[in-house]
């Protein structure tokens, strides 16, 4: 397959055509673009002359067991959610590559701005999935440290972080850490954000301030149930250059595509030649929340089209083509996710609500009397419950 | 002692705060060459530079949501929106990320970001221009809110608000900006009040009147003319809306047993409303009559034609004075 018909191939099928120019739809590649890809749907590695990929046989193993881990993680914490165990999870299926490849690009010193729904990237910057599920299992708001793992907290509202990541990096240019040795940030968001205001306002300070940021924006063809259609008339990527720096239209479920192109992105960045936007084409496989029914507003035949292009397949089969990976590696990998998945788990079900009177910790660095006046109140009601019997 | 006026005294206090804080930056729409509408920032980008203050694109929005990011990086960003009814892009940014992400990160992260808003009418503008939207700030948990009332306050204030680790929404007093009183620019902060706490402006024994902002002039006219009809009116200047200094308001109303609240704000749901539940709860026994609330009434700004009759003047404010000894 070459390049040109892997980019038309990405064109979700199922999808009653438009009426208007192909032109004007956004999921066509009519006018343009190629689509990067250097590993096909059917695991054959292609190259591409913008983005050549050196990479080892133990890289790509790894890579490969990320993919498969973080797909275990999102399973498990699926089934956690069914059993009553989290109020709420937000799949990441089907977007494995787009969150491992990006996440594999960063060096350490990168700052990373996540939707809800980055838990491949999560997993890639070394931030323990338990913190995810503390999250969706309403112990916490997220609480960890984003400067831990350079991994910010999760943001729920859509399109809000990509302001604080374009202000991280107007910070970044002046610690003066722009150049050879910089750093950059890396922000995600989806389709439907690309209609928010916050969105719009990142690309242009990003671009007015040249600032070391990349918009990672991964296409998953849905906002809920509105598709990518109700969002835009032109492909995402080429609303980058409307707003003055270059944007691309990567292979979302090809992981060394990903991981190329935002690591070039990256380093221009870093190099002080400032923003990209990266359109990772991709398709959420599975439901936009755990309490989302998909059924209602998309065909399945659709979904079947995308299994075909299955981010993980492609890299086993290319590793078992290539003869870079025994059988015994496979196993041992499935072995693996299957540990992790048991230990997430069990840290689930472990998890012990929080302390009621931590609620009021945090709000301010220093307490206020009128917040320490409730927590007293609020303690000293919880006290006189003490040796009640309650009359059920 | 220098005699300043309160914009002035703002920019000093600016000055300030650069000059004692490498990390903290200036930023908003016209902050830079013009030194803001209101000349707040007057030179301070050409001694500062561009890197420091910024001219930002015209997104409160975005002025808020990058300003978060520059905190996340060490900054301490202080934002200009330009006016009160502007700042409303950046409510989101403001209410759902700068208030919440500390709580968000367990007390992690820190964000000292000040958020500067003019506020307030009677300067004959147009729409949006002369509003008072304080308490939809005091009302969400997060966030330190605060209004200066003359150019001392202005000078001191601001730099407190720069050093506060915590997100401050800092009023202005637009149509005070050009009121001139004494400030001491060299005392440092060490004798300044705390920024979390009122002052009581004139000694009084008869009714407390709290208000803050534009209104502390109005009121302190108030106790003047007071004094005619033989009522001693003890005025105090909240100058933090959120925490309240109840302690001193508290200490006011047992003392005198009447009070009134006055704010440029609609009453409905406002400052003055919260206050008036509060001295219910905890002056109960010392009360001679119902807090009484004079502020605008409950319709949008209306046209500056109007705006006369529409916010609290001397007159109303003696008016309410009559009615509390009315009980």
């Amino acid at each position: 397959m070459t390049v040109k018909d892997a980019g038309r191939a990405a064109r979700p099928a199922g999808r009653a055509p438009a009426k208007r120019s192909p032109a004007g739809d956004p999921g066509q590649q009519a006018d343009s673009p190629e689509l990067i890809q250097l590993l096909t749907p059917e695991g054959e590695r292609v190259e591409h002359p913008d983005y050549p990929l050196e990479i080892s046989a133990e890289e790509l193993k790894s890579l490969y067991r990320d993919l498969v881990i973080v797909r275990r993680i999102d399973f498990e914490a699926i089934a956690l959610q069914r059993q009553g165990e989290l109020g709420i999870w937000a799949s990441l299926l089907g977007q494995e590559a787009a969150q491992v490849g990006s996440g594999r690009a960063l060096t350490p010193r990168d700052m990373a701005f996540p939707t809800y729904r980055e838990h491949g990237v999560a997993w890639c910057r070394g931030l323990d999935p338990m913190k995810l599920l503390e999250l969706f299992r309403g112990v916490s708001h997220g609480g960890w440290d984003p400067t831990e793992h350079n991994f910010h907290l999760y943001t729920i509202v859509i399109g809000s972080q990509t302001l604080h990541a374009t202000g991280y990096a107007m910070g970044i240019q002046r610690d003066g850490a722009v150049g050879e040795d910089g750093e950059a940030v890396i922000v995600y968001f989806g389709d439907g954000a690309t209609s928010q205001g916050d969105v719009n306002e990142a690309f242009i300070w990003a671009s007015v301030n040249n600032s070391p940021v990349v918009f990672f924006c991964q296409n998953n063809q849905w906002a809920i149930s509105e598709p990518l259609e109700r969002q835009s008339r032109v492909p995402l990527y080429q609303r980058a250059h409307g707003f003055g720096f270059p944007g691309v239209r990567v292979d979302g479920n090809d992981v060394l595509a990903c991981l190329a192109v935002t690591r070039k992105a990256m380093q221009a960045a870093r190099e002080g030649q400032g923003p990209t936007m990266i359109e990772a084409f991709t398709y959420r496989m599975g439901a936009h929340t755990t309490t989302d029914d998909p059924t209602r507003y998309r065909l399945s035949a659709e979904l079947e089209a995308w299994k075909l292009k299955d981010p993980i397949e492609r890299v086993k089969q290319y590793l078992i083509r290539s003869q870079q990976a025994e059988m015994s590696f496979f196993d041992e990998v499935e072995a693996e996710a299957t540990r992790v998945g048991a230990r997430v788990r069990a840290a689930c079900l472990e998890m012990p609500d929080p302390e009621p009177l931590s609620m009021f910790d945090d709000v301010l660095t220093e307490e206020t009397r009128q917040l320490a006046a409730e927590r007293a109140g609020f303690a000293a009601y919880l006290d006189s419950f003490v040796g009640e019997e309650v009359a059920r | 002692m220098t005699t300043l006026t309160l914009s002035r005294a703002l920019n000093e206090g600016l000055r300030k705060a650069l000059e004692d804080n490498p990390k903290a930056l200036i930023m908003g729409e016209d902050v830079g060459k013009l030194g803001g509408v209101f000349r707040v920032t007057d030179g301070l980008q050409k001694d500062f530079g561009e890197a420091r203050v910024i001219d930002t694109p015209l997104a409160e929005s975005g002025i808020i949501g990058t300003a978060i990011g520059l905190a996340l990086r060490g900054y301490r960003p202080i934002c200009e929106i330009q006016f009160d009814g502007f700042v409303f892009p950046a409510f989101d940014q403001i209410v759902s990320q700068l208030a919440k992400m500390r709580y968000r990160s367990l007390g992690s992260v820190r964000l000292p970001v000040v958020v500067r808003i003019p506020f307030g009418g009677g300067i004959g503008a147009v729409e949006h221009h002369s509003e008072s939207p304080e308490s939809l700030f005091a009302h969400t948990p997060g966030l330190r809110v605060v209004a200066c009332g003359d150019a001392a306050d202005a000078y001191t204030m601001i730099q407190q608000a720069v050093r506060s680790d915590d997100p401050v929404i800092f009023f202005e007093p637009k149509r005070r900006y050009w009121d001139k009183a004494e400030v001491d620019v060299d005392g440092g902060l060490a004798a300044a009040l705390p920024m979390d706490q009122s002052r009581v402006l004139v000694p009084g024994t008869d009714v407390t009147v709290l208000c803050y902002g534009p209104m502390v002039r109005t009121c302190a006219e108030a106790a003047v003319a007071a004094q005619d009809d033989g009522r001693s009116l003890e005025v105090i200047d909240l100058r933090s809306l959120a925490p309240l200094d109840t302690a001193t308001i508290f200490a006011s109303v047992r003392k005198t047993g009447r009070c009134i609240v006055v704010h440029e704000a609609v009453v409905t749901g406002g400052i003055g409303a919260e206050i008036a539940a509060q001295i219910t709860q905890e002056c109960f026994y010392s009360l001679e009559s119902p807090v009484l609330r004079v502020g605008a009434y409950t319709t949008p700004y209306p046209p500056s034609r109007l705006e006369e009759h529409y916010l609290p003047d001397l007159d109303r404010i003696l008016d309410a004075v009559d009615r509390t000894f009315g009980y």
